[in-house]
C-alpha cells in the first residue's frame, strides 16, 4: 500500500514562546534581531523551522531558532525587552514536531483537522492553530507539505494519528 | 455545524475548536447586592427562540474569549465581536434589525 504522504518526526527544535505587545517597537526589534524576520501578520509564519517567527495570538509569538541557540536567543530577548511587560520562555522540550510531506499531504491533515486546507484557502506560509483529532496542534504550509507542532506529552498519539491517516488511498474529494 | 469567525485571529473556527461560555453580557452582582439580584446573576438565563448572544472561547486556536450573535432557530450567525464590551456593537445590532425586525433580547433591541 502506498502512503498518501511521508510523515517525519523531528528531534527537538528550538522554540521560544514570546508574549507581549506585538505592536511595540522594542518587541519588534527583538524579534528581528533573533530571527532576521519581522513580526508576521495574523495566521502566518515568517521564515522557516530553523529561523522563523509565528503569529500565535494577538499577544503571542513563537520564535524558532536552532536548538543550540535557544539560550543565547533568550538572553538577547531579555536584554532588549528589559523593563517591558513581556514573557519569553523556552518551550523546545515541551513540543513534538512533524513534517507531512508530499502532494497529498493536505489530504492527510484534512482527515484529522477541521480546516479548509485547499491551497486557495491555506497557501504556503499560512499558519493555524487547530484541533488534530483529540489534541491541540499547530500547522503551517511550506513548499514540501506541512509542519505540525503539538505537545510532546501527546507526541506518540499524534505520530500514530498522522501515520494512520497517511496510510490510505486518496479519496480525491479535495481535488 | 456551527462555524464562528474569531474576531482576534480571523479564523473561521468550526464548533469543535471552540468552547461554549454561556450567555453573554451578564452583569455581576456580588457583595452588597440583593438576594434576587444575586440569584439572577447566578442562575437566571435567557432561553430564546431566535436572536441570542453568547460567549465563546477560541480554545484550540488563539485562546481568546469573544462574543457571538446568532439565531437559535435557524443557526444563522449575525456576527462575532471582541469580549471587551458590555453590549453588542452597533453594526451587529443593525445587522440583526435588518434580518429580524423588532427583535429584543434582555435590554437590547
Ligand atoms: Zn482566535
Amino acid at each position: 500500500m502506498s502512503d498518501l504522504a511521508k510523515v517525519i518526526r523531528h528531534s527537538a527544535r528550538g522554540m521560544i514562546t514570546l508574549r507581549g505587545d506585538l505592536t511595540s517597537s522594542p518587541l519588534k526589534k527583538a524579534v528581528k534581531a533573533a530571527t532576521g524576520y519581522t513580526v508576521p501578520k495574523a495566521g502566518h509564519i515568517a521564515g522557516d523551522d530553523t529561523k522563523g517567527v509565528i503569529w500565535m495570538s494577538p499577544d503571542e509569538l513563537l520564535v524558532m531558532v536552532p536548538y543550540g541557540e535557544v539560550e543565547a536567543t533568550l538572553a538577547a530577548l531579555d536584554k532588549t525587552l528589559l523593563g517591558k511587560h513581556y514573557l519569553a520562555v523556552d518551550v523546545s522540550d515541551a513540543r513534538a514536531v512533524f513534517t507531512v510531506e508530499g502532494a497529498q499531504a493536505h489530504e492527510v491533515l484534512a482527515r484529522v483537522c477541521p480546516v479548509d486546507l485547499h491551497a486557495d484557502s491555506f497557501a504556503v506560509g499560512a499558519f493555524r492553530r487547530t484541533r488534530m483529532a483529540q489534541v491541540a496542534a499547530a500547522i503551517w504550509r511550506h513548499e514540501a507539505g506541512f509542519d505540525v507542532i503539538c505537545f510532546r506529552s501527546v507526541g506518540d498519539y499524534a505520530e500514530g494519528l498522522l501515520r494512520n491517516a497517511a496510510a490510505a488511498a486518496p479519496t480525491g474529494a479535495l481535488g | 455545524m456551527l462555524i464562528l469567525e474569531c474576531p482576534y485571529c480571523g479564523v473561521h473556527a468550526e464548533e469543535t475548536e471552540l468552547s461554549p461560555g454561556g450567555e453573554a453580557h451578564l452583569k455581576r452582582f456580588g457583595p452588597g447586592s440583593s438576594e434576587d439580584e444575586f440569584e439572577g446573576y447566578l442562575f437566571v438565563r435567557e432561553n430564546p427562540k431566535g436572536v441570542h448572544f453568547e460567549r465563546w472561547r477560541h480554545a484550540y486556536g488563539c485562546g481568546k474569549w469573544f462574543h457571538a450573535a446568532r439565531c437559535t432557530t435557524t443557526l444563522e450567525v449575525f456576527g462575532t465581536y471582541p469580549a471587551q464590551t458590555t453590549e453588542p456593537p452597533k453594526d451587529i445590532k443593525d445587522k440583526i434589525s435588518a434580518k429580524r425586525p423588532g427583535w429584543r433580547w434582555r435590554d437590547f433591541a
